[in-house]
């Protein structure tokens, strides 16, 4: 596949046959993958990057069907840098810096998101899903690793001792195959979940959802306009109460495409919502209520959605784990859903590859179910917190709601509670059995399960970078400071271990004062590292090779790295 | 700090009358929202969410008698 422009929307693959297909005794892999979505792919990249080979399947043959999840988060877009795909997304995704906050015929309030300086992605880009998932083809065509095959749908599973059978049809067939573990990425409606004989629980919301998605030439600045109870499209139903508000959210694609979700309530009728002469009405009523006024559109896209607030109990069931959808699902509000589920993968991908290479045990699996279904509790309070705001439940939540909205017009205070989403941030790792708790007192959000923020650095031979490029592919040592004695001392920590690359941060005046040319190195041209990581001199901070912190010290040693990689690895 | 439940207004009966004085000629309906405004004005003020908790428990506790022990769905 060449890297020029493709119409990912109307990309067919051709339905893969394998030798497998008609081998005389079913094959065995050690990985298989079901569903080559987000993050189904961003899964199979992260194993063959690190040198696992994986059987990619997929039910079908096509990329997203539609725009569905738009919005990627700065740790998503570090993690698709790792995976050698970042630079595409950021390139073509778009951002808003002004939004707009509504009550029903009203402006509120502006706010701008003023970003955090000293990082090399932005907070988030919007971005067509057929777009990221045809960026994660791409690049998962390069990789000899990845066996992906269109068309091979499993429909039967069989849990052994030590493996996992499953029954695959394909256009020609059926077939089995084996696989000593099984990797569920297959979306909200999982079968590979069914076949488990698992449910998940949670709360499903009584209410739908239109997105539309329209084409139309703006010219000024993209802002993301947010209203809540519009006069322009009122006298929905919300669970069930009729004439409650209502909630309508705009915010701008590439291409010249702008989302825009009409809450419907729980009465509307899908199939009818769903039609363009009844879609079109709404966009123009929005659109005659706004400073855009008759700016003319087309129709691109459309669907009614409903959601639920759910997971499943364990994302491990025998040789199955669950990750993205399939696994656990929230409230389009705060874009967590894509966003967590490619932080599954990152988080599984490393862990994956070690068991199979035999270098860590099969425990470590069991800490990507408990890791993740720790963030996934978190991405389900946020984006219940938010359907709840959006979404008032009952009488008294519609005043408080209400009392929120009208205070923010003059009192910034009330900005703060105003919850149309919280955008996707990743989980901390609190209470990890992969972190080492701290011996000495540290300030700042690094703290052992965090992820690792990012900070301008320069590297020895002068040239501009970022810390999280200059981390190593598998575990990384941040040491405060210079090479010395000591910080030698801690790379044997990692002997018969995992590889283990020690990285020294220096202070401008450090380097100023003693020039280094060695790839060890990296000068924190802005302060940030030591500012993000508390990092004093000969602090160490150690990172696992999904760029989460697991351990620190003020004063470290290698009996106390080499304890803390075998604690990350699940060796103790 | 824990929440002063200790007589800590400075003028009561002024502040009782001022209470009353700003619902005045509000219907129940602007009442209400009134009082919401006036909750989450306050509670911006006191700012630390332990003093806040305390403080609906507290108003709680003279609710739980009269409230059946269930959630609405």
């Amino acid at each position: 596949m060449t890297t020029a422009e493709v119409d990912f929307q109307s990309l067919r693959f051709d339905a893969t046959r394998h030798a497998d297909q008609r081998a005389a005794t079913s094959a065995r892999h050690p990985v298989i993958v079901v569903g080559a979505g987000p993050v189904g792919l961003a899964l199979a990249i992260d194993l063959a990057q690190r040198g696992t080979r994986v059987v990619l399947l997929d039910n079908d043959n096509t990329l997203s069907t539609g725009s569905r999840a738009i919005c990627f988060a700065k740790r998503t877009l570090e993690i698709f840098d790792r995976l050698g795909c970042g630079q595409r997304m950021v390139d073509k995704g778009v951002s808003w810096q002004v939004g707009k906050v509504f009550f029903r015929d009203e402006q509120i309030y502006r706010f701008d998101l003023l970003a955090e300086p000293g990082h090399a992605r932005p907070a988030f880009i919007n971005l067509q899903q057929y777009y990221v998932e045809g960026y994660l083809a791409q690049r998962a065509a390069e990789l000899p690793l990845i066996d992906l095959r269109w068309k091979h749908k499993v429909i039967g599973l069989q849990q052994l001792a030590d493996h996992a059978v499953l029954t695959i049809e394909t256009p020609d067939g059926r077939y089995e195959l084996l696989a000593d573990h099984v990797v569920a990425c297959d979306g909200s409606r999982s079968m590979l979940r069914e076949l488990a004989g698992v449910k998940s629980e949670g709360r499903v919301f009584r209410d739908r959802f239109l997105i539309a998605d329209v084409k139309m030439t703006i010219d000024q600045p993209a802002e993301r306009w947010f209203w809540f109870d519009p006069a322009f499209h009122r006298a929905q139903s919300v669970q069930g109460q009729k004439s409650t508000p209502s909630s309508v959210l705009m915010h701008m694609q590439p291409d010249n495409v702008w989302r825009i979700d009409f809450q419907l309530g729980w009465d509307a009728d899908p199939e009818v919502e769903k039609r363009p002469e009844n879609i079109i009405p709404r966009v123009e009523a929005l659109l005659a209520n706004s400073a855009l006024r008759d700016v003319p559109f087309e129709l691109e896209w459309a669907s009614v959605y409903t959601f639920a607030c759910t997971r499943m109990p364990g994302f491990r069931v025998g040789r199955v784990l669950f990750a993205g959808d399939a696994a656990h699902g929230v409230s389009p509000f705060g874009a967590r859903g894509a966003n967590s589920g490619v932080q599954d993968a990152d988080n599984l991908g490393w862990k994956l590859a070690l068991v199979v290479q035999g270098r860590a045990s099969d425990a470590l699996l069991d800490t990507y179910a408990q890791e993740r279904e720790y963030a996934a509790d978190e991405n389900i309070l946020n984006s219940t917190r938010a359907t709840d705001f959006i979404t008032p439940k009952s009488e008294i939540s519609l005043l408080f709601r209400n009392a929120v909205l009208d205070l923010a017009r003059r009192h910034p205070f009330a900005r703060t509670l105003v919850n149309s989403g919280r955008l996707s941030v990743p989980a901390t790792l609190d209470g990890s059995a992969l972190n080492t708790p701290d011996a000495a007192p540290f300030e700042g959000r690094m703290r052992p399960g965090a992820a690792a923020a990012d900070a301008p650095v320069t590297r020895a031979d002068g040239t501009a970078s970022w810390l999280l490029r200059e981390l190593g592919d598998s575990f990384t040592v941040l040491v405060g400071g210079g090479p010395s004695p000591a910080s030698a001392a801690l790379r044997r920590a990692a002997e018969g271990l995992a590889a283990l690359k020690l990285l020294h941060v220096l202070t401008t005046g450090e380097a100023a004062a003693a020039p280094f040319d060695d790839d060890s190195i990296v000068i924190d041209r802005a302060g940030l590292v030591a500012q993000r990581y508390d990092l004093a001199p000969a602090t160490a901070c150690l990172l696992r090779p999904d760029q989460h912190v697991c351990a620190r010290w003020r004063e470290p040693s290698p009996d106390a790295l080499r304890a803390a990689m075998r604690r990350a690895l699940a060796l103790t | 700090m824990p929440l002063i439940t200790t007589p800590n207004l400075g003028a009561p009966d002024d502040f009782y009358e001022a209470l009353i004085d700003a619902h005045r000629d509000l219907p129940p309906a602007e009442s209400h929202a009134l009082n919401a405004r006036l909750v989450l004005l306050l509670a911006n003020h006191i700012g630390t969410l332990e003093v806040l908790n305390e403080a609906l428990a507290a108003a709680r506790a003279d609710a739980v008698a009269a409230a059946p022990e269930t959630t609405s769905p």
